[in-house]
């Protein structure tokens, strides 16, 4: 065991942990903060992806003694009241069926649209082909990416 | 205006004690979330009133409503209280929602499967909607000494309009409850003996677009999933079971591995003792697993790691290609009595001008529900609290009953919003499982399962194969129809639906093979294979018959309704219903005769009382399909919801497309070789259809379900269409099982 300070969502937060314990763990069991969420453990399903700085990552994979210094952003923290671009467009075009992994989505394309203002088709795609929907609302997830990449570039 | 007697579930409205106070109810909604926004507590009423089961009415208007069935995506939670708003009559924007405890005195049928919690559900609903406006209008009438029929309402307001006075919903909801209140005569309203229904034409709430209520509770990530529950002193536990179908647990040797950090205990349970009573949703339990229980989700997967089972032979061992033999011996044997036969194959065949034959097979597949399987349990000498995903809460309680030996009212089973159900938690033995660690440790527990015990432990769609053969004479008419299908654990074929009574000969056969790999219930049980099978061979009997597709099938459903062949009572669908949303799609895709573009493929199929009909369109890039646009006309009656319908359409098609595409689950030595994602192909975002165009038919006729209807025919369109572009036909899913993993 071993103990971190963490930068998370703009606080500071001390844990106790293994230093090998996955920050998905670390958020979920440890600070409470279970918007991430779990679904492979292996990075092939991007549930638990949370931004890392400004880069989307999985988080079942980044260690907890690994993290340092950089700022965390997890779901709860992407927004004060839940009106990020991504997250109001991924409400208007009512995306989420039973919403599992919707997470995940939603912090994936808000790193693709900090780092790409005004992605095309191809490049959402892209970057959201790591995401598993098993729902299958892909077609609404890309709607919803558009919509909040023309809202904040309006 | 239908007037209905409140026969039906009529204990529903008049007992509603069960349902006072919020100390029953799940506490994930809005209400009861840790930060409510000035708003929503500006929003709140000072008291509320408990009008009937379904609903109770606060002072300032606001309504709540309980939606009664388990949430897995297919959206109730916004449709089933929709339309018992619509008969309040209250606007949507006054009303919250709430997931209803489990509670069988007041609710019917609290279960998420077959796609029928609105078609269930829907008369229920109304009449809750129906029953409480009519006592809203009671206490007015009272209130006011005005005649009650000269009540009219709108909107969560009541109207006298000869006297000019008015009351929203709020200022009558005590009276109406029968609450006696210091400043208030009390009034004793009594729930009706019957109520009159809305005229479809003036639904307000009801065929418009609405939100899912629990949205903005979704992308801000609130804890609404079992996996999210934290209770005080709770413990994490994890499992492991049987590596092998086939095998059972030894011996262990806990060693080291109880002195691990954070690991609390290690130990063989008995799941399920000899001589306890199981229902059906226990098919797929194993008798006895191992548990590990721990402070930590991360903790408990190290021990998991590190711990040394031996595990013995139980019963056969078996192996996919044992599985694809055995299917095919019990395909090419002879059936000792036919499920449905009319006229006589035999002799129809061999005078028929033109005989087409094929057989189709599909592999096992995994539910792969994102959320894991998970359950939250406190067991305590005399009382049973557990709260987690599970589609069959009322199972799992009589379970408990014999496992735990305890009365049915000291077990309490809450239900959360689920990660995904797809009819894999259908099968609640991890209640079972997470109970009888609870009950071991004296403590409150959360067992989690990894994606690789969620995917290995069994519960799959089963595999399947199918035989079809078809007889035309000179004229391209279809004379005679042999199927035969066969299933691991299950027989596969519904002999009554389409094609049988559209055909003089006929002869449906069915067998099962039995299998220790535990198989249950795949979104759109059997027919999420037999529509893509038979809707192929539809295609290939078409062009036999050198017919255009969709004309050849009009003409079958055409002879169904003009004269039906045997005993018409059986068929198990209704052919003009049929047709329509075939000449709807027909229509919407611009089809020319024999769908003429490259890559077009149509198919329609009838399950979980709704009718589909679809046209895809797509290229073929390295053997891939791409998958351009799906036009998709259905008839399920009433849409509650048209933006949440349309949702449940894509995510089929989606659905459908991938698993025909990519995904299967083999076996060697008993032993499950795909047990993440790495391993098991799912489809992505970049395989998904371009474009989705859903059409409803509008008839006014009552509401049938709509989770699953839209998945079985679109593996039809796409092998259809794939034969269009590449001149082949497809018989073997998945169609593409050669590519690498992206992730």
């Amino acid at each position: 065991m071993a103990k971190f300070s963490l930068k998370v969502n703009g606080k500071t937060q001390e844990v106790d942990v293994d230093p090998n314990t996955p920050m998905l763990w670390v958020l979920r069991d440890h600070l409470k903060l279970v918007g991430t969420k779990y679904g492979c453990g292996i990075a092939q399903c991007g549930s638990c992806t949370v931004h890392l700085g400004d880069t989307a990552v999985r988080s079942c994979q980044l260690t907890v003694s690994s993290v340092g210094e950089q700022p965390i952003t997890t779901i709860e923290g992407l927004s004060e009241n839940g009106d990020h671009p991504v997250q109001k467009a991924w409400l208007e075009v009512d995306v989420p069926q039973c919403g599992y992994c919707q997470a995940g989505q939603i912090m994936t394309a808000s790193a693709l649209l900090k780092r790409t203002a005004s992605p095309s088709d191809a490049e959402i795609e892209s970057a959201m082909n790591g995401n598993i929907c098993r729902c299958g609302t892909y077609l609404r997830i890309k709607k919803a990416v558009r919509l909040a990449a023309e809202s904040a570039n309006a | 205006m239908t007037h209905i007697k409140t026969k039906i579930g009529r204990r529903s409205f008049i007992r509603t004690s069960a349902l006072a106070g919020g100390g029953m109810i799940i506490g994930f909604n809005w209400l009861a979330s840790c930060k409510m926004t000035p708003e929503e507590v500006d929003r709140l009423p000072k008291e509320w009133f408990d009008i009937n089961g379904f609903l109770k009415i606060g002072d300032n208007g606001l309504v709540t409503i309980m939606s009664p069935n388990p949430e897995i995506g297919q959206n109730v939670k916004t449709a089933m209280p929709m339309i018992v708003a619509e008969e309040l009559d209250v606007a949507w924007k006054d009303v919250v929602v709430e997931q209803a405890p489990l509670n069988l005195a007041v609710f019917e049928r609290q279960l998420a499967g077959g796609s029928q919690s609105i078609r269930h559900g829907w008369e229920g609903l109304r009449m809750a909607g129906a029953t409480a406006r009519k006592m809203l209008r009671q206490a007015a009438a009272k209130a006011w000494g005005v005649p009650e029929e000269e009540i009219t309402t709108a909107d969560g307001v009541l109207y006298h309009k000869a006297s000019n006075k008015s009351a929203g919903y709020g200022e009558m909801a005590s009276a109406a409850a029968g609450v006696d209140l210091p400043d208030k005569v009390p009034t004793k309203i009594e729930a009706p003996e019957e109520v009159a229904l809305k005229d479809i034409k003036d639904f307000k709430i009801i065929g418009t677009d609405q939100k899912n209520v629990d949205g903005p509770q979704i992308v801000t990530g609130k804890p609404l999933f079992g996996l999210d529950i934290h209770e005080e002193g709770m413990l994490t536990a994890m499992i492991i079971h049987p590596p092998a179908f086939g095998m059972k647990f030894k011996a262990m040797d806990a060693g080291s591995v109880k002195s691990m950090p954070g690991i609390k205990d290690v130990f063989p349970v008995e799941v399920y003792p000899e001589g306890v009573e199981k229902q059906w949703s226990d098919s797929s339990g194993v008798p006895q697993v191992v548990a590990i229980v721990g402070e930590s989700t991360w903790q408990c997967m190290q021990a998991k790691k590190a711990l040394k089972v031996e595990w013995e032979e139980d019963s056969t061992i078996e192996d996919s290609a044992y599985h694809d033999k055995a299917l095919t011996e019990l395909l090419d044997s002879r059936t000792e009595e036919a499920a449905r036969k009319d006229g006589d194959v035999e002799k129809a065949f061999a005078k028929a001008a033109k005989v087409v034959e094929s057989t189709y097979s599909a592999p096992f597949l995994a539910h792969n529900t994102m959320e894991p399987m998970n359950f939250y349990a406190h067991i305590t000498s005399d009382k049973a609290k557990l709260k987690g995903p599970v589609q069959t809460p009322e199972f799992l309680e009589k379970t408990l009953v014999s496992v735990l030996d305890m009365p049915l009212e000291n077990i309490d089973v809450m239900m959360t919003r689920m990660g995904g159900g797809f009819g894999r938690r259908l099968y609640g033995h991890f209640g079972v499982e997470a109970a009888v660690i609870s009950k071991k440790m004296k403590a409150p527990i959360k067992l989690v399962y990894t994606r690789e015990d969620d995917m290995t432990q069994g519960t799959y769609r089963p595999a399947y194969k199918i035989r079809y053969k078809a007889g035309l004479d000179e004229n391209g008419q279809l004379i005679a129809w042999h199927v035969k299908g066969v299933g691991t654990n299950d027989d596969l074929v519904f002999e009554n639906r389409f094609p049988a009574g559209a055909v003089d000969n006929y002869l449906a056969e069915k067998q099962s093979l039995e299998s220790n790999v535990t198989t249950g219930a795949w979104r759109a049980p059997r027919s999420n294979f037999i529509a893509g099978a038979e809707q192929s061979f539809m295609d290939e009997v078409a062009e036999a018959a050198g017919k255009d597709p969709i004309e050849f099938r009009l003409q079958l459903f055409e002879r169904a309704i003009k004269d039906p062949v045997g005993d018409a009572e059986k068929n198990d669908y209704d052919p003009e219903r049929y047709a329509g949303v075939l000449k709807l799609v027909r229509e919407k895709s611009g089809w020319t005769n024999g769908g003429s573009n490259e890559g077009r493929g149509v198919s329609a199929y009838y399950c979980h009382n709704s009718y589909v009909a679809q046209v895809l369109d797509l290229v073929m890039e390295d053997d891939v399909p791409k998958v351009g646009k799906v036009w998709c006309a259905v008839d399920c009656g009433i849409v509650i919801n048209p933006l949440s319908a349309r949702n449940q359409v894509e995510g089929g098609i989606v659905d459908g497309i991938g698993h025909a595409t990519f995904s299967q689950m083999t076996f060697k030595d008993g032993i499950p070789e795909q047990d993440n994602f790495d391993t098991y192909r799912l489809i992505r975002n970049s395989e998904a259809p371009k474009e989705i165009e859903t059409f409803f038919v509008d008839n006014g006729i009552d509401p049938t379900g709509l989770g699953e209807p839209a998945l079985p025919p679109i593996v039809g369109a796409l092998a259809n269409a794939m034969y269009k572009a590449t001149g082949q036909r497809y018989y073997q899913q998945p169609f593409v099982s050669k590519r690498p993993v992206i992730g």
